[in-house]
Parts: C-alpha cells; sequence; structure tokens
C-alpha cells in the first residue's frame, strides 16, 4: 500500500460496496433491496440514517422505478448509483438501456444471482450477461476487494468527459457478497480526492441552459446515437489504462483489463470471470507442482471486451477452456466462450478451445471441477482434437 | 429542408438538444396538402381559429387575426371547421 493507511477489517463484499458508496457519497442513490444486493441498500441506508452522507436517498417501490429515478436525477446532475440483482435488473431492463443511450454516468454495482425461473437466489451470471449489449460498460470482480476498489474506480470511469457511460460492477453473490474477507479500506478523504467532484456537462437543474433530454429520434439521427454509443464504448479501451494508472498511483493497486496466472508460458489455460478464478488459481498451483504448464485468464473487463490484451496473453497457450457462469441458449456456447472465439478468428494464433457451462443457480465449483477441467485439456492437447466443444460442468448427466 | 444531416461526430451524444425553443427551426408546413385561406371581409376575428390551432400557426396583430403561419401549418383544417362565419377556405396545394 502507497499512501494508504488503514487496516485490513473483516466484511462481507456487499459490506464492503456499501462502503465504497459511503465514501464516494454520492448525490443520489436511488435503491430497491433484492437478494444477495440486500446488504448493500440496507447498510447504505444506515449511513444516510445516520447522516454520515449527504446522499438524497430514494427508496422506490421497484427497480424499474429505481433505475427511472436514477436517470432522472443524473440527467438532473447529481452523482447517481444504485445497486441490484438478478430479477431486480431484470425489471429495470427497459430503462437500464435508456440510461446508457442518454449517457449517463450511472454506477451500478450488481450483485450476480440467477435469472428466475425457477426461482433461485444462488449465484451465475445470467443476470448481467444478459445486459451484455445494453451499452453499460461492464466490471467483473473476483472478491469482496476488488468489488470495493472496482465500485471507487467505475464512478471515474462512467463520468470521464470522453466515456459517460453507466458501468455495472458485478461480484459473485453469496459467494463473495455474503462471504467475509479481510478487506483493505482507503482513507475516505483519498477516495474523495480521487473521484471528485462531478460537474455534469448539461444537467437539467441548470435553467439558465435548458437543454431537452430524450426527445423522438428516428431515422434521420438514431443511428448516429447508436454510433456514438459505440464508438465511446471503444473508447473505453484506450481511456482505461489513464484511469487505471491514476488509481494505482493514487491507492497503489495496479489493475488492467485482464488479470493472469501463470500464462506466460502455460500449454493449457482457464478463463473464468469473477470469483472461480480464485478456485482455479489454487489449482493451477497444485498442477504446477507437478509439472502441468496450466495457467489462467480472468476478464476484468467485459464490457468493452478487451480482445487484444486477451488474444496477447493467449499467445503461448494450446488449448483453452472458458468457464461460463450463465447459459446463453444459442447452442453455440455460454457469451464469454462465444466472445472469446470471435476474438481468436481475426488473430494469428489458433488454440483449440473449448467451453463448459458451470454454477448455475450457485451449483458449488470445486478444485476437482477444476482439475477435471485441466484434466480434458491435457487430453485435448494429446489428442489434438476438440471431443466435446460444449460441457457442462458439475451437472447430474 | 434540404441542409447536409450531421455526422455523429457532430451532434451532442445521447440525443440531447441543446438549444431551447428549436422545434420552430422545424418546418413542418410540407406536411400540408390543403392550405387554409382566409376571406378578408367575412373574418369578425373572434380568433376560435387561434384558439384552436393545435400548431400556434394562426398570426394575430393588434388582437386581430392576421393570417396563418405557412412554414408551420399543416392544413389540418381544424380553424376551417370551428370558424362560425365559415371565413376560411381549405385549398388543394
Amino acid at each position: 500500500m502507497v499512501n494508504t493507511k488503514t487496516k485490513k477489517i473483516p466484511l462481507t463484499g456487499d459490506q464492503a460496496v456499501a462502503t465504497a458508496m459511503k465514501q464516494i457519497d454520492p448525490d443520489v442513490v436511488a435503491a430497491y433491496p433484492i437478494t444477495p444486493q440486500t446488504e448493500i441498500v440496507m447498510y447504505f441506508s444506515n449511513y444516510v440514517a445516520n447522516g454520515q452522507v449527504s446522499t438524497e436517498l430514494i427508496p422506490v417501490e421497484s427497480e424499474h422505478s429505481a433505475m427511472s429515478a436514477c436517470v432522472g436525477a443524473s440527467a438532473a446532475g447529481a452523482r447517481t448509483m444504485t445497486a441490484t440483482s438478478a430479477n431486480g435488473l431484470a425489471l429495470m431492463w427497459e430503462i437500464v438501456y435508456i440510461a446508457a443511450s442518454l449517457r449517463l454516468p450511472i454506477v451500478m454495482p450488481v450483485v450476480n444471482r440467477a435469472l428466475s425461473g425457477p426461482i433461485n437466489i444462488h449465484c451465475d451470471h445470467s443476470d448481467t450477461m444478459g445486459a451484455r449489449d445494453s451499452g453499460w460498460i461492464q466490471i467483473y470482480c473476483e472478491s469482496g476487494q476488488e468489488a470495493y476498489e472496482n465500485t471507487i474506480l467505475a464512478v471515474r470511469i462512467a463520468e470521464h468527459k470522453d466515456i459517460l457511460l453507466p458501468v455495472m460492477v458485478c461480484q459473485d453473490g453469496f459467494i463473495t457478497s455474503h462471504a467475509v474477507e479481510g478487506v483493505q479500506l482507503f482513507e475516505d478523504k483519498k477516495v474523495k480526492e480521487f473521484v471528485g467532484e462531478y460537474k455534469a456537462a448539461h444537467p437539467l437543474l441548470d435553467v439558465d441552459n435548458p437543454v431537452t433530454y430524450g426527445p423522438l429520434d428516428l431515422q434521420d439521427y438514431y443511428f448516429e446515437h447508436k454510433r456514438q454509443q459505440s464508438e465511446s464504448m471503444k473508447g473505453v479501451l484506450k481511456i482505461l489504462p489513464e484511469l487505471f494508472a491514476e488509481f494505482e498511483k493514487t491507492f497503489g493497486i495496479k489493475y488492467d483489463f485482464i488479470d493472469t496466472y501463470k500464462l506466460e508460458d502455460a500449454d493449457i489455460a482457464i478463463i473464468a470471470l469473477s470469483s472461480t478464478a480464485g478456485t482455479a488459481r489454487s489449482v493451477v498451483d497444485e498442477l504446477r507442482a507437478q509439472g502441468v504448464k496450466a495457467g489462467l485468464l480472468r476478464p476484468r473487463v467485459f464490457r468493452p471486451f478487451p480482445n487484444e490484451k486477451i488474444i496477447k496473453a493467449l499467445k503461448n497457450v494450446k488449448a483453452l477452456a472458458v468457464l461460463d457462469r450463465a447459459e446463453s441458449f444459442s447452442a453455440e456456447g455460454g457469451p464469454l466462450y462465444t466472445e472469446i472465439k470471435a476474438a481468436l478468428y481475426d488473430s494469428n494464433i489458433k488454440p483449440m478451445a473449448t467451453n463448459y457451462i458451470y454454477g448455475l443457480g450457485g451449483r458449488d465449483i470445486f478444485p476437482d471441477d477444476i482439475k477435471k477441467v485441466y484434466s480434458d485439456l491435457g487430453a485435448i492437447l494429446k489428442n489434438k482434437k476438440v471431443a466435446n466443444p460444449i460441457n457442462y460442468l458439475g451437472s447430474r448427466e | 429542408m434540404a441542409e447536409k444531416k450531421k455526422s455523429w461526430k457532430e451532434i451532442p451524444i445521447g440525443g440531447l438538444i441543446l438549444e431551447a425553443g428549436n422545434a420552430n427551426e422545424y418546418k413542418t408546413g410540407g406536411w400540408r396538402t390543403f392550405k387554409p385561406e382566409k376571406n378578408d371581409k367575412k373574418c369578425i376575428n373572434c380568433l376560435f381559429c387561434w384558439m384552436y390551432c393545435p400548431d400556434s400557426s394562426i398570426k394575430v396583430e393588434d388582437g386581430k387575426m392576421a393570417g396563418f403561419d405557412y412554414d408551420h401549418c399543416k392544413g389540418c383544417g381544424i380553424c376551417a371547421s370551428v370558424c362560425p362565419v365559415k371565413c376560411i377556405d381549405m385549398k388543394k396545394e
């Protein structure tokens, strides 16, 4: 830790995010509680009630209203946050797209949970993966620590003048949201300095310079506005390194689009998002001790998709397995897999690739499951052939 | 209306309109099939047409009906319909 002097304190992932929100002290939070995000709203409500933040908390009657209130507040010029999970995100859907289209820099921690039905409250990524093309930036966190850090970083990403896109900060429901870990908090003052003051370019509350948000936009200009959104999303790939560098300078923590582990000389590799990477990392160590050249790649930023970074990191890998904690029902594998395959097509590497759908509805993933994947990759390497491109890891046959 | 449309680089983001009251610049007169014309001799300046016009296209000067704003009149014919002395005719353009 450079520049910061705090000790680690035991917090759940939800508490860590609520603490980040307290330190950010946004102007407006409009949120509706839903498991496993509830703790975030609960703790934050305490901070509001205790006067520890100056936030205007809007307790709405649904997530559709939560995101609608966020859109209104953000357009008014307020630094705005909310948080949700699964069906809550689904209920926001219409407004999730509007927030991105109106280019409102709303930050939304999402605690990943399986979408109904059948109804389930545990972790998978079907909620945010469904929203992957909504125009929001998506960051996936391995731990409560990372969720804390990314929530703070996300404010700067969203509000960057050349980005102005909303950000989802995703962490795994219950696995990290409710597990207690030692979280290293930054000093309040440092966070305040880092996020700075938000000055909206065209706030609705600036009555001397009236603007119109959300007018009808038909055949003549809608396309151009979508084009702006996609160019801005591409621009995030260029701008983020600056913000990563500033984050490192301020808090002493290095960030990148991806996180790799023993990948440089790996023959076989797993690609996975969020907390599963932690389990995979311990398996990599175990296999490395046995002389198996195993590696790991964890995309941290999923939208925009850091294509070039990933391809570069995979350059020596001969066989890879993509672990998807979401089924896209495309019959072509999970969302991360299809994304990785698309990235590989334009690259000059062609590792053998296979997909594992796993952990749906919170089904636990154990080191033995990960070992099986690496062992399958070993077989693929030996036979020079992918027997099953799409597999279901941990589902009973 | 034949002005060159702007590229994505030249317009405000998010569909924002940064100028207040610029709907006036959007000429809707071209939508018209029937054009209202007033018979000055019959007009009693009751201003029913002004009250009912959905596009604020009735011009009024010194409290009197002073003609039509043809840049914005869409030719709906409401003015002709409500006129108590039937002094407005709708003529095909």
